[in-house]
């Protein structure tokens, strides 16, 4: 077996510590990590190996075990990351587990699920730290049996000597531990991989099937009491007065407490503090500012006509080749607020003590949320203790902790562990949406070519980071201009699946699109073209790779047959890259009963290697019916301060008859992977609104399609 | 008040309103958590059980209706984990997140008791009702006609 020759980072890999009894423990960074589930086997605390983030740890019996720090939202991390471990430590998969670190902000880094990076980031330190151990437990043989390290191999979990005989890595761990940390390893080559690159079932498949307690909304203790919390009910308001006399008297309600801007109702279960919640009778002094979607949409428009912008990127003079132009294209596309609606909604476990602050439940960002807690409540940081478990949904809705702080204000208060539980109506009604936002994008056209490309940002609160300017088609026109206008709203927004690029994906794809039809140029070869021309202007800011591009939208043109469907099939196509991997896709649509149908998604992805096939799958086919339901029928409206749509009844979500047949392809890359948890998602509107217009002739320019287009299933 | 109801073949006595719903006695009193809190309107089938079998929302279920009808959870459909729609999706590597999957089970294993050998369509309408906010739909699809072959080769 050929093997490639590797210095490793010592910041990576350092340090082993014999367990009593039970095996060895090797600190590792992995930068980014994966994980869930209770279970505490080693004491992290006593291992003071402050700069590591995560540990491996291989037992007498040779199973080996990954303790790693960061959130599982269903994103496939608790099962991907062991793989690549157990790739180069060269084990067998049903003898590898994963394990929930707790939570500790001195000892662990970059406690983060978000950006679809945890694979990338920890990709070479994974493979480091199993070989690394791999190296260690064959010098330990070698040394065993007098012979040198280079003439043993392993296989499975055993080191293999050139005559046969074998030991097991559980019998060798222990004299490993006791040997200096080898310098030099070797990494496997890709196509030697057997894990990696294979399917492996979600590690937690049987217990999520059987109903176990593996969430936060499923955690109680013993004298734990439930709180619901009511949040005023207009953005921006002001909490004045608190009439709690009828709410105390529902069964089952203790008390009823005010705090900051909010009122929370405690009891002995969550249906009772749901009654009480709405015998509570409060008065707010009225924010002044009208928060209103129409309204909304009128000072955008005023915005495109007479408002200052900022410059957030760009290149070359596109004042000049405007002037200049025989054509000017102009379109504006539009979105609405979305609501994330993770299944399970907000909730935390927080027990407030003289000398500690226990917190348990869903956060992709502990750390911070930790460091947020201690402040709000005066604490030291040290005193903030999170344990995490496996997360219903995240999409971004849990970057932000406002509910974690709530739980420990309302535990500070009554001085009792609490589980504070938000109903779906004050989930969807309270924010963090996904930004309002428009984009009007124009192309300046001189003698068939496209010489400018102007995009202008019209948004609520959040505006696109000026990085976005590298993206296509950076160097393939060479005058572009980003500009941003922001609205400022008491209304809270965040970041939601897929940050910014979920709907910019949109409008640039579809104008790309309605320029392929004004030009006459096939849309296919329109991309193509243009990426040949970046291709040849490429420089290390450009963002993407155009010849990667470029091969996953020929691979999906091959795969749908563009331009040779059957008679009543309409194509369209769309093509993305963000978080580091390119994506195209082809979306079919049919006419039925006069109204247009999306039938299939053709999806060809390069993402580098693909870990978990099995797991890719899934995220790739869940970006995508996410991307088409949200596209087809969801949006957030807010109307006189107040949020409108409350629950599933009047926010419609794409459901099980929605989703269409998905065929995807994975490019064979030897790159180093890259994310998926998000990239099938922002191309996919286009895809379906550029199929439409083919079908039709109607453009579909604002989100909802269903409401605001032609499109009606 | 006191409220006595059979869950998995056990009996349980509770003491709450008669008009709690079903889904926050199992939870927060019976502590049976694996039965899923998900919009509480009746939308989502996140909350899904069995009520003599039949398909039934528990978040909408006054706890005093139910009498002497026997409710079978997620945690009480098989011994062993493995009835066939536990097994296929497994099999299929049907959740995400898997916030939703108890619900989307209960819901399957109901429809699949009336109707042995179902139609695709078949199978999209008795699942239109269970949201997934992960999107997991395709491999659900996939599950059900799974558990579908596994029932078959197992009552053969
Ligand atoms: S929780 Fe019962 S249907 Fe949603
Ligand atoms: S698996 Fe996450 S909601 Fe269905």
């Amino acid at each position: 077996m050929e093997s490639t020759q590797h210095h490793i980072d010592r910041k990576t890999f350092l340090k082993v510590a014999v367990l009593s009894g039970t095996g060895v423990v090797f600190g590792v960074n992995f930068l980014q990590s994966c994980q869930s589930k209770k279970e505490q086997p080693i004491n992290l605390e006593a291992l003071e190996y402050n700069e590591f983030n995560a540990y491996i740890e291989i037992a007498l019996n040779g199973y080996v075990t990954i303790y790693a720090p960061n959130p599982e939202i269903g994103q496939g991390v608790k099962t991907a990351m062991p793989m690549i471990v157990a790739e180069e430590l060269d084990v067998a998969w049903d003898h590898v587990r994963v394990v929930q670190a707790n939570l500790d902000t001195k000892k662990f880094k970059r406690q983060v699920a978000g950006g679809s990076q945890s694979i990338r980031f920890s990709w070479m330190p994974l493979r480091e730290a199993g070989a690394t151990a791999r190296q260690m437990l064959v010098n330990a043989a070698a040394m065993e049996w007098n012979i040198a390290p280079e003439k043993c191999t392993t296989h499975q979990g055993f080191v293999v000597h050139p005559k046969g005989d074998k030991k097991g890595y559980g019998d060798l761990v222990l004299k490993a531990a006791t040997l200096e940390v080898p310098q030099k390893i070797t990494l496997k080559k890709t196509e030697d991989f057997t894990i990696v690159g294979s399917g492996k079932h979600n590690v937690d498949n049987f217990k999520i099937t059987q109903g176990d307690a593996l969430y936060g909304m499923d955690y109680s203790q013993e004298g734990m009491v439930y709180a619901a919390i009511l949040h005023p009910e207009k953005f921006g308001d002001i909490l004045v007065s608190v009439d709690a006399s009828e709410a105390k008297k529902v069964h089952g309600v203790l008390d009823v407490i005010q705090f900051n801007n909010n009122i929370a109702v405690i009891g002995t279960n969550t249906w009772n503090v749901f009654q009480g919640k709405k015998a509570v009778k409060a008065t707010y002094r009225e924010n002044k500012n009208k928060e209103d979607s129409d309204l909304f949409d009128n000072r955008m428009e005023q915005a495109f006509e007479s408002g200052k912008f900022k410059k957030r990127g760009g290149k070359g003079n596109v004042s000049e080749v405007f002037a200049k132009a025989d054509q000017v294209i102009e379109r504006v596309y539009e979105a609405p607020f979305l609501a994330h609606n993770t299944m399970e909604p907000m909730n935390f476990f927080a027990h407030v003590t003289a000398d500690k602050v226990n917190l348990k439940g869903p956060i992709q960002t502990p750390e911070n949320t930790a460091k947020q807690v201690a402040r709000a409540l005066k604490r030291k940081e040290e005193e903030v203790h999170i344990e995490m478990c496996r997360i219903g949904g995240g999409f971004g809705r849990r970057l932000i902790g406002n509910y974690v702080i709530e739980a420990a204000q309302i535990s500070n208060l009554i001085q009792k562990p609490v589980k504070l539980v938000y109903s779906r109506e004050d989930d969807m009604t309270a924010g963090y949406y996904r930004p309002k936002v428009k984009y009007k994008i124009k192309a300046a056209i001189k003698n068939n070519q496209i010489t400018g490309y102007h995009l202008q940002e019209v948004v609520v609160n959040n505006m696109m980071w000026p990085k976005l300017a590298n993206y296509f088609p950076e160097g393939a026109i060479p005058n572009t201009l980003f500009e941003s206008y922001r609205i400022k709203s008491n209304i809270k927004t965040a970041p939601w699946r897929a940050p910014v690029t979920n709907f910019l994906a949109f409008a640039e794809q579809s104008f790309f699109d309605e320029l392929a039809n004004e030009l006459q140029i096939d849309p296919v070869q329109m991309r193509l073209d243009l990426l040949e021309e970046a291709e040849k202007n490429k420089h290390d800011d450009m963002e993407y790779s155009p010849r990667r591009f470029q091969a996953v939208i020929k691979k999906v043109a091959k795969d749908a047959q563009w331009g040779k469907t059957k008679e009543g099939v309409y194509q369209g196509i769309s093509a993305y890259y963000s978080h580091n991997s390119h994506v195209a896709q082809i979306a079919e649509v049919e006419i039925k009963n006069n109204q247009p149908v999306v039938t299939k998604i053709y999806c060809a992805i390069d993402c580098g290697i693909v870990v978990n096939k099995l797991g890719a799958m899934n995220q790739a086919e869940g970006g995508i019916v996410d991307g088409l339901g949200h596209a087809l029928y969801s949006e957030q409206l807010v109307k006189d301060g107040i949020a409108v749509r409350s629950n599933f009844h009047q926010y419609k979500l794409g459901r099980m008859k929605d989703a269409p047949e998905i065929q995807i392809s994975f490019i064979d890359s030897k790159e180093a992977p890259t994310g998926l948890g998000e990239p099938t998602l922002p191309p996919l509107a286009a895809s379906i609104a550029n199929a439409v217009f083919a079908a039709n002739g109607n453009r579909l320019r604002k989100q909802p399609f269903a409401k605001n287009g032609l499109y009606n299933s | 008040m006191e409220i006595q109801l059979t869950v998995n073949n056990k009996t349980h006595t509770v003491d709450v309103p008669g008009e709690t719903p079903l889904l926050w006695v199992l939870r927060d009193e019976l502590k049976l958590v694996g039965t899923k809190f998900g919009c509480g309107v009746g939308q989502c089938g996140a909350c899904s059980v069995h009520m003599d079998g039949i398909i039934t929302r528990s978040c909408l279920l006054p706890v005093s209706i139910i009498d002497k009808a026997k409710i079978t959870t997620i945690e009480g459909l098989s011994e062993k984990n493995n009835h066939p729609v536990q097994l296929a999706w497994r099999e299929i590597d049907v959740p995400q997140c898997g916030y939703c999957q108890a619900g989307q089970i209960m819901t399957a294993s109901a429809f699949l008791a009336q109707n042995q050998n179902p139609s695709q369509e078949e199978i999209k309408e008795a699942m239109h009702g269970n949201i997934c906010r992960c999107a997991t739909y395709k491999r659900i699809e996939r599950a059900v006609q799974t558990a579908v072959e596994i029932s078959k080769k197992t009552t053969k």
